[in-house]
């Protein structure tokens, strides 16, 4: 496996993103970023922390764990559940969903279905690390951190410094790839 | 008829002390010899055993009154299938066997069907209620000499001390189903550890050997005749063999389920285990099976119960309780206790047909083998391995707790005074 | 996770904290604008009930449907082969039907379990007779692990007619599964045969039991045992073994006191106890409810959606 992204572009990457976030929404003030479980969380954890320092504002964070919403109960059987933790109401507010890779798009789909079972936001936007392609759902991120062509079989990792000790995206050789 | 003689066959004959390999020789319904003739039909015989047919002191019958379960018909089929030319059907019918008219009945029904010799029980009390004594004079005038209201205990200590005295007149014997009820409300399963986890009421070991004790007191005072039936404790075995010590007039019998099967089985809550009184302890096996062995316990009677599908396919606190035995006691008596070493093939014979003959004054049945005797006799291969399949057997019932299981030895013929009731293993029309 | 849920005794100490965990999970579904998730969407669960209790199968039905389960309710009361349609035959319809889970409560010990011969579904076990409520058992370790944040080593004493309750069968295994202290008081006459085989301790002694109890659970008293002649009279019985202010100032700090419900004030508890802040006894209500979900999200894992 080579690292596509080292902890630096990371860094440039997620603070730009923020930017991003502030100039479409026009500043900070109805944005709640949600993580999905597990690297999601951290990752909107640091973007809030950016976006604290830009505006000044204390950003509201909270956690999405998908296990309950997704589509494939049937044939994984019964998987242990995380917590999910809504920060605020989300009712007429902008939910910024967070995640480290885009890929299908069903966890997605589960992360928007659960929280319209929470509330009722005014608009749902997307941020990943990385997006990889291969949606079999019309879904689009918003915020990319980086764009990553890959064939469907090759591994794409993210390690964080607070799940995994340091920062890094690792893609895996096509060689590699089993078939 | 010819005569017919069975060549080769090892003859176990308790009554007349014999187990050596002998021919046999029948004509019309008698037995004419015994030794090396080879008069007449020579049947070979070789590898087989030759016995006294089989006598049950404790079958239902069911008819009148429960002909879903079992009829007279079927159930002497059962009994021919399992080696048996007479069997004492229980009085508990519907309507009870507490007149003569109901005993009349069931003679004339086990005639026509001609499998077996019926000796039916009395009620002791009007329809088992354990208060006043049934008409036993009228039934011992039809050949009754054993009474019970089994099934249901004679309750009154003082009931049951008149009928013991009562049936004196005919030297008859009372068969009191030793069930302390007071002690037994609502009981499912034998009281211990095991019921409480599976969260059954208990039926305590004190309920039937505090029963015995008093039966084998009051007939000891009386010197009066008395039968224990289906004895499932260690207790209740110890009490009879310190009678028997005394004098007391006591006989008792066993069924094989009792010898054979503990509670353990009830953890499946399938109602194929449940039965009165119940599977119990490692124990009482052990102690019943040393009661057999040194003739504490006379008998081996099956305690044949025979109930529907539907019946014992029921929530078990819902299902009745008995099992079936005529057509697996034999077996059973061979592989658990012979091969267990517990008995030997004379013991085991003595006790399925020599002693429950004698003790029930039943002549004719349980030897001796001898010129003149009538012809009832079993040929059974005790070699012969075979599966208990429940839904092949004589009885109209299915509820055998040994269905599947692997049994050794085989009944081949079974003959009622020189007929053939039960021929190459199946029943003669 | 296990095929049938008939008893606690088939549970390990690591089903039982999965089952925990899981529901701590789930709880928080109560508390959101939309009750419900999607996951169990699909499914059939039937409340099968031969004995009335209403409280125990909305409990059921609630965590059923918060999982986005269709439930259907099949009262059987008084069903038996005499009065027509008895458990083989219901069961055998509900297989036919094809149902994925049988949630069932009778009176008769081991129905739960024979039922399991004749249905592909699960099996949940809502109470049967005197043997086992092992969702009472999950929601009670629950509700103690909720209230003093562990179940390893605590002192839990259950009090009562121990020899007629399945909750207390359950109960006590369950705690001694997860390493707890059990005593179990009452009556000799209203503990069962063999109880000292249950690793528990047994005492005659309220008194003694209390001050070193850090979980009071207090079993329900039928008046009818009374003409039974378990005890003399409910008198007698709610002062030697009831709970009242005075034993409840004697337990130490934190303790706290449970019961399965329903009530009988003025026996085993008094009315004052009963209402007291250290009782716990509605929260175990309300957590039945997320163990029952847990319990339904666990066993129905990993199997194709019936046709």
């Amino acid at each position: 496996m080579s690292a596509v992204l080292t902890a630096d572009d990371i860094r440039r990457a997620l603070k730009r993103m923020a930017h991003e976030i502030l100039e479409r929404n026009k500043g900070a003030d109805d944005v709640v970023l949600m993580g999905i479980r597990t690297r999601g969380v951290p990752l909107a954890e640091r973007l809030a922390a950016h976006l604290e320092q830009i505006e000044g504002a204390k950003i509201p964070t909270g956690s999405l764990d998908v296990t309950l919403y997704r589509d494939d109960y049937a044939r994984t059987g019964p998987l242990p559940l995380g917590q999910t933790v809504f920060p605020d109401e989300i009712d007429g507010k902008v939910v910024v969903l967070v995640d480290d890779v885009l890929y299908t798009g069903r966890t997605i789909r589960a992360a928007m279905d659960a929280t319209m079972d929470y509330g009722r936001p005014k608009a749902i936007q997307l941020a990943v690390l990385v997006d990889r392609g291969h949606r079999e759902l019309p879904i689009r991120a918003d915020y990319v951190g980086k764009n990553l062509p890959t064939a469907a079989g090759q591994d794409v990792r993210v390690r964080l410094e607070s799940v995994d000790g340091h920062d890094e995206v690792l893609l895996e050789h096509a060689a590699e790839v089993t078939p | 008829m010819t005569a017919l003689t069975f060549a080769g066959a090892r003859v176990v004959d308790p009554a007349a002390n014999v187990d050596a390999v002998a021919n046999v020789t029948i004509d019309g319904d008698t037995v004419t010899a015994v030794g090396d003739q080879r008069e007449g039909t020579v049947v070979d015989a070789d590898g087989l055993v030759l016995a006294p047919g089989l006598v049950d002191l404790h079958v239902h019958l069911r008819e009148p009154g429960r002909e879903d379960a079992e009829t007279v018909a079927t159930g002497t089929a059962a009994a021919a299938a399992g080696g048996f030319t007479a069997v004492c059907p229980m009085a508990n019918t519907d309507p009870v066997t507490d007149h003569a008219g109901v005993v009349e009945q069931v003679l004339r029904l086990a005639r026509d069907a001609g499998h077996c010799d019926v000796y039916p029980v009395g009620a002791i009390t009007r329809g088992l209620k354990g208060e006043e004594l049934a008409e036993m004079g009228a039934m011992a005038a039809l050949g009754v000499r054993c009474f019970s209201d089994d099934g249901m205990p004679v309750r009154s200590a003082q009931v049951m001390r008149r009928a013991l005295e009562y049936v004196r007149t005919w030297d008859a014997i009372i068969c009191n189903h030793a069930e302390e009820s007071a002690l037994t409300g609502g009981a499912q399963m034998n009281e211990g550890q095991l019921a409480t986890l599976l969260g059954l009421a208990g039926w305590p070991r004190e309920a039937e050997d505090v029963m015995v004790a008093r039966d084998l007191v009051l007939a000891g005072g009386l010197g009066a005749r008395l039968h224990v039936p289906h004895v499932s404790t260690a207790g209740a075995v110890e009490l009879i063999r310190q009678a028997k010590q005394r004098g007391v007039r006591v006989t008792a019998e066993a069924a094989p389920h009792h010898f054979t099967l503990t509670e353990d089985n009830a953890t499946t809550y399938d109602p194929v285990y449940k039965v009165n009184p119940p599977l119990r302890g490692k124990e009482d096996i052990e102690a019943i099976r040393a009661g057999l062995a040194d003739g504490t316990i006379d008998a081996i009677a099956t305690d044949h119960a025979p109930h529907p599908p539907e019946q014992k396919e029921q929530e078990w606190m819902h299902a009745p309780p008995g099992m079936l035995g005529l057509e697996t006691s034999l077996a059973l008596t061979l592989t658990e206790l012979v091969d267990g070493g517990v008995l030997t093939l004379s013991q085991a014979i003595a006790a399925l047909s020599t002693n429950p003959a004698r003790s029930r004054d039943i002549s004719g049945h349980g030897g001796p083998i001898q010129p003149g005797a009538p012809a009832n006799l079993v040929l059974f291969d005790p070699q012969q391995q075979w599966t208990v399949d429940a839904r092949g057997l004589q009885s109209r019932s299915r509820n055998t707790p040994y269905a599947g299981m692997q049994l050794r030895g085989k009944v081949v013929h079974t003959l009622l005074r020189g007929r053939f009731t039960c021929r190459d293993g199946q029943v003669a029309a | 996770m296990i095929d049938h849920l008939l008893s606690i005794e088939d549970l390990t100490a690591d089903h039982i904290t999965e089952v925990l965990d899981t529901a701590e999970a789930l709880k928080d579904i109560a508390l959101r604008p939309i009750k419900k998730v999607p996951t169990l969407r699909g499914r059939t669960v039937c409340n099968l009930f031969f004995e009335d209790s209403t409280r125990t199968r909305i409990s059921f039905e609630i965590a059923a449907k918060r999982l986005s389960a269709d439930v259907i309710n099949f009262s059987a009361k008084g069903s038996s082969v005499s009065k027509g349609e008895g458990l083989k035959d219901t069961a055998l319809t509900l297989q036919a039907m094809g149902v994925d889970a049988i949630v069932v409560r009778h009176s008769a010990s081991g129905a739960p379990q024979q039922l399991t011969q004749w249905v592909d579904a699960k099996v949940l076990n809502a109470g049967d007779g005197w043997h086992q409520h092992p969702t009472q058992a999950l929601l009670d370790l629950f509700t103690i692990r909720e209230k003093l944040g562990r179940l390893d080593g605590l002192r839990a004493a259950v009090v009562g007619d121990v020899f007629h309750s399945r909750v207390a069968r359950s109960l006590v295994q369950g705690l001694t599964t997860m390493g707890a202290e059990v005593t179990i008081v009452g009556p000799p006459t209203l503990l069962p045969p063999r109880v000292d085989t249950w690793g528990a301790a047994v005492s005659y002694d309220i008194d003694e039991v209390v001050p070193k109890t850090d979980v009071l659970y207090m079993l329900r008293v039928q008046r009818e045992r009374m003409s039974q002649q378990f005890f003399p009279s409910s008198r007698e019985y709610a002062r030697l073994w009831g709970i009242d202010r005075d034993r409840l100032g004697r337990l130490p700090e934190g303790a706290i006191v449970m019961h399965p419900g329903p009530m009988n004030r003025g026996v085993e508890i008094s009315a004052d106890v009963a209402d007291a802040a250290n009782s716990v006894i509605t929260d175990q209500v309300t957590n039945g409810i997320a163990v029952r979900m847990s319990c339904l999200y666990l066993m129905l894992g990993g199997e194709e959606v019936a046709a």
